[in-house]
Order: structure tokens, then sequence, then C-alpha cells
């Protein structure tokens, strides 16, 4: 096996037990890259035949191991564009706090950025200015999104582990169609400083690995208070490998009812009622639960996720950084900048938001939305009374086909409707793979908690994942 | 609730963006549907609901105002599609 199909603590055995250096890890990835990239486009930017070069630190936890970066994370002096044309040749001119962090505990930043939906508005990565990302497990397929790139990259083995932002499903829904982990910690866990803003009261950024282990060991170094985020959250953050290997008999999993519905897709039907049987052999009691409000996730989530954006993305205006469009005038500069820098999907957005935010529909839309998402989070209250988790489909189809939805935005804002609940009520939630399809493209088990606990989403998977083979297989490139 | 065409070109005014001809008439359409989706809201007796702007019970942070280190104007200035000297330059305001 080459170094690149390992894992990160693997990897990290190997390198405290001197069988490899950092030298050779970086060598196998980028032989990797040379010959898969060209059919994945993982990264944005990758140009066949520049090889970057990397400053392994030598000491650390995670020391001589590389990790890929979504393109809407800043990292000092190296391209952050969020795939979008409005932010051309940005680089930023300090590190995002994960950054710092992972950079404090030894980590090499890898020097190409991962593919995404320009400013994360997408669920396939379609939607990048770089062209679109293939899915490793069949090209004609979208990786999901909008951290398709990262999720497409790790399950290639084009890079080790990576790390992207998820603010309605944009971790878990790719990590689901690319077949690896994807965890969206609880809301305030991880610094948001440094993360480009899509919907800040949603934002989170998380891990994307290769198995439960390395997400456990990620999280935990991407965790913790920050002063330069006032809705991080000063709580301590455990050693999450400590939840690992655990028995889960006697634990409560809740399956909520409404995430099982006539027209399903019947091969994502029977992979994860299969899952749920693997859970309960291992000792776990499982019962039907409701969360009543759950079809009215996705209609807030236009609202309140894009009237954040429409003011966040007020800020690109061709003034301080990224493109500016040529114009006598400042309002028509703005104008022109913003018309010519924004995809479609991101002018989409913007209006719908100001709109939704606008003189005369603020009650009715806006300020709605914001007390349906009350009903939302009291919903998954009440379940958390009596279940220690809710285990559920990460998506409710497969990965779709390149085109398929690109034309009917609608069609594919209902693809994140099993994701984004869990973002509107700020619970954190993983995505491991549980099966595939009879044509070979993956299927994710959801698993959610309530606030700050973390431990039992890797208490469970890890037990899932340590009874299934499911992680260990790989896509023919 | 509905959205029209004034209405789209008055927002997307708002939102500093300028629209083609062709795209304004999509958008409205695209629009349109998607605000018939979210209608589905009004369905619901929200009355006595308190509205979550924050999922936690968030407040204002406050610092010390006390000088710390910051970017340098060169650094600041990096990214600067036009600068002169220690500004930002953008196009005339006042005629």
């Amino acid at each position: 096996m080459d170094l690149n199909q390992l894992t990160a603590h693997e990897l990290l055995d190997k390198l405290k037990n001197h069988q490899v250096t950092s030298k050779v890890i970086l060598d196998s990835l980028y032989a990797r890259i040379q010959a898969v990239e060209p059919k994945v486009k993982a990264y944005a930017r990758f140009k066949s035949g520049n090889k970057l070069s990397l400053n392994p630190q030598a000491d650390g936890l995670l020391a001589g191991l590389p990790i890929s970066i979504k393109d809407n994370i800043c990292t000092e002096g190296l391209n952050t564009e969020c795939c979008s044309k409005i932010l051309n040749n940005f680089r930023p001119p300090y590190d995002a706090t994960v950054i710092n962090k992972l950079k404090t505990a030894g980590s090499s930043i890898f020097p190409l950025k991962a593919n995404m939906d320009e400013f994360a508005f997408g669920s396939s990565t379609e939607n990048s200015y770089f062209g679109a990302t293939h899915n490793p497990w069949n090209l004609e397929y979208v990786p999901g999104g909008s951290s398709g790139g990262s999720a497409a990259a790790v399950t290639s083995d084009e890079a080790i582990w990576a790390l992207g932002s998820d603010t309605g499903g944009s971790i878990r829904q790719p990590a689901s169609f690319c077949g690896v982990v994807g965890l969206k910690p609880t809301y305030g866990r991880v610094s948001r400083f440094g993360l480009i803003a899509f919907a800040s009261s949603l934002d989170q950024i998380g891990p994307i690995t290769k198995d439960v282990e390395d997400a456990a060991i990620l999280t935990r170094i991407i965790s913790g208070y920050d002063p330069n985020d006032s809705t991080s959250v000063n709580q301590d953050v455990p050693d999450y490998t400590d939840s690992l290997g655990k028995e889960i008999i006697g634990l409560k999993i809740g399956i909520p009812k409404e995430y099982f519905i006539d027209g399903m897709d019947t091969e994502v039907k029977s992979v994860i009622e299969e899952a749920i049987n693997k859970l309960k052999s291992l000792g776990a009691i499982s019962h039907q639960v409701t969360l009543p409000h759950t079809q009215y996730a996705v209609p807030v989530y236009y609202i309140i996720a894009t009237a954040e954006a429409s003011s966040n993305l007020a800020r690109f205006d061709g003034v301080q950084y990224g493109y500016r469009a040529k114009s006598d005038s400042l309002i028509d500069m703005y104008k022109k900048t913003r018309a010519e820098g924004f995809g479609e999907e991101a002018k989409r957005r913007i209006i719908l938001g100001t709109f939704a935010l606008s003189h005369g529909y603020y009650d009715a839309y806006y300020l709605r939305a914001l007390k349906v998402r009350t009903l939302i989070k009291n919903d998954f209250d009440a379940v958390f009374k009596d279940f220690d988790c809710i285990v559920a489909p990460t998506s409710p189809t497969p990965a779709f086909k390149i085109g398929e939805k690109a034309a009917d935005p609608l069609k594919m804002y209902l693809s994140d409707i099993y994701t984004i609940s869990v973002n509107l009520a700020g619970i954190p939630a993983i995505s491991i793979p549980c099966g595939f399809t009879k044509n070979g493209l993956p299927i994710g088990l959801q698993i959610m908690a309530k606030p700050f606990n973390e431990e039992m989403l890797f208490k469970v998977a890890h037990a899932f994942e340590q009874n299934t083979d499911w992680h260990k297989i790989k896509p023919r490139l | 609730m509905t959205i029209d065409k004034e209405t789209v070109k008055y927002v997307a005014h708002l939102a500093r963006i300028e629209l083609q001809p062709e795209e304004l008439e999509k958008l409205s359409q695209q629009l349109h549907d998607i605000m018939g989706f979210i209608d589905k809201l009004s369905v619901l007796d929200v009355g006595l609901v308190k509205p979550t702007s924050h999922i936690l019970p968030v407040s204002n942070v406050l610092r010390e105002d006390e000088p710390r280190v910051c970017l340098t104007p060169d650094k600041a200035l990096e990214n600067a599609p036009s600068r002169n000297g220690n500004f930002f330059s953008v196009p005339k305001i006042i005629e």
C-alpha cells in the first residue's frame, strides 16, 4: 500500500517510529495527484507538473503530516479565493485560527486548496469558478458539496485528511457521496475566525477524514475558545480519542420518522436500515422518534442563510481585495464588479437574501423564519431528553450525475433536506460510510447528538466502523 | 406573496449587482419558484414563538481598548486592486 493511502493516525505512528519521513509521504501524495487529479479535479488552481514546496514542521503532535484545506479558509500568503472570480488572486495577510492551531500542532498546510462551490453555495461543487470536481467513485457523478474538493481528495488518496466547512450540510453530504468521514461540530466549538463567512449563525469548520479516529484527532486540534470569534464557546476540549473503542450497549438511538418518507431512494433506505440493525446488534436500543418541523427546515434555511450571506458578501465590492471592474463612478464600479465577479448561484442567493431583509418583507420572511428555527430546535431538544443520539441518512439519495440538478436550483436545495436542520439547531453531527448502491456509489449514515457532545458521535461512529469494512473500500481510478 | 421582475430589479440595485436583461428574466422566474416553496412557512402559527437569531446565548464580547499588534499598512494593502500611499483608491465620488 502506498503511503498516501494510509490514515493520518497510521502515518503518525510510522513517523513516530521513524519508519517514514515527511518527505516520502509528500512524494507519494504528489505522485498520486499527478496521476489522478486531471480526472478528479479536487484542487482549485491545479496545474499539471508544478510541484509545490512545503515546510514540514519539526515538532508537535502532527509533525510531518500535511493537511488539505478548503478554499474558503484563510491561509497566510496562500491563495484563498472561495473558488470565486471576485476573490481573484486573494492571498490572505493572516491565518485562520484553525490554521494557526494546525501549524502549532506541527501540521503542514498543503499548498493546493480544495475545490468548492463558490462561497460554499451549492451541494455539488459544480458552482466553482475553477470548474466542477468529479466523484472518484464514478467520474460522471458529483462529489457533493460544497466541500466536494476536500471529500474527493480524501477518498482518492490525493490528501491524507482535510478541512471543510458546513453551513447546511457542506461537510456531511460530500463525505456521504464520497464514502469518507465528515463531522460538523457544535456551533461555537471551532473558531470561525478566518473562515470567509457565508451564514455566520450556521457556519462551522470541521474534518473530512478516512476514518473516525482521524476525525477525533483533528477535531480536538481545531476546537476551542478563540477571543477573535465572539461566538466561540469557552468550554474545555476533551481528548476525543478517549471516546473510541467503547461499548454502545444500552445506548438509546432515536430514528426520526420524517427522514424515512415515501418515495425516498430505496437503496438508501435499505442500506440505512441495515446500518441501524448493525448498531442494534452491538447492543443499542432504537425507537422511532418525531422531528415534526423537518419539512420546514429547507425553506427556513433558504431565508436565514441567504439573508446572512447577502450581508456578509456586501464586503466584496472591488475596493479592498480581489477583482475590480473598470468604471469611472463608484456605484457603477460596485455593480459591475459584483456582476462580473459573482457566479449565478451567488447572485441568486444575494438577491434572495436582500429581498428577505428588505423593507416590507422582513416580518413576513426573515422574522418568521427565525421563529420556525425555534420550533426546529425545540424538536431536537425534546428528542434528546430521552435519547442519546439520532440516526438517519445523511442524504436522501446517493451522488447524482454532473449536470442533473444544475438547471433547477430548487431541486438542488432539496438535496440538503437531511442535513440542514442540524445547522439550524446548532448541534453536532457526523456522516460515516455505511454501504454502497448496486452501481458502486457510497451511502452515508448520519449520527446527531446534543450540543457539545461530539464524544457521543465518536463513540457510536467508531463502534459501527470497527464492526464494518465500508471505510476500507477505495475507489478504482 | 410573490416576487416579480420589478422587485428583483429593485432588490438587485440594493444589492449593487448589475443584471443583464436575460439574467433578470431567468432570475425572476427562479426566485418566484423558490418563494413559492418558501411560502410553505406561512401555514405555521408562530404568534407566540420567540425568534432564534442565534443558537447560543450570545452577548457582546468586549475587551480593553489597548493597542495591540496588528497588520502593517503594507500588509493590509497587499491585496488592494488600486492603492494610493497608505490608502485604498477608488473612482471619484464627488463631482
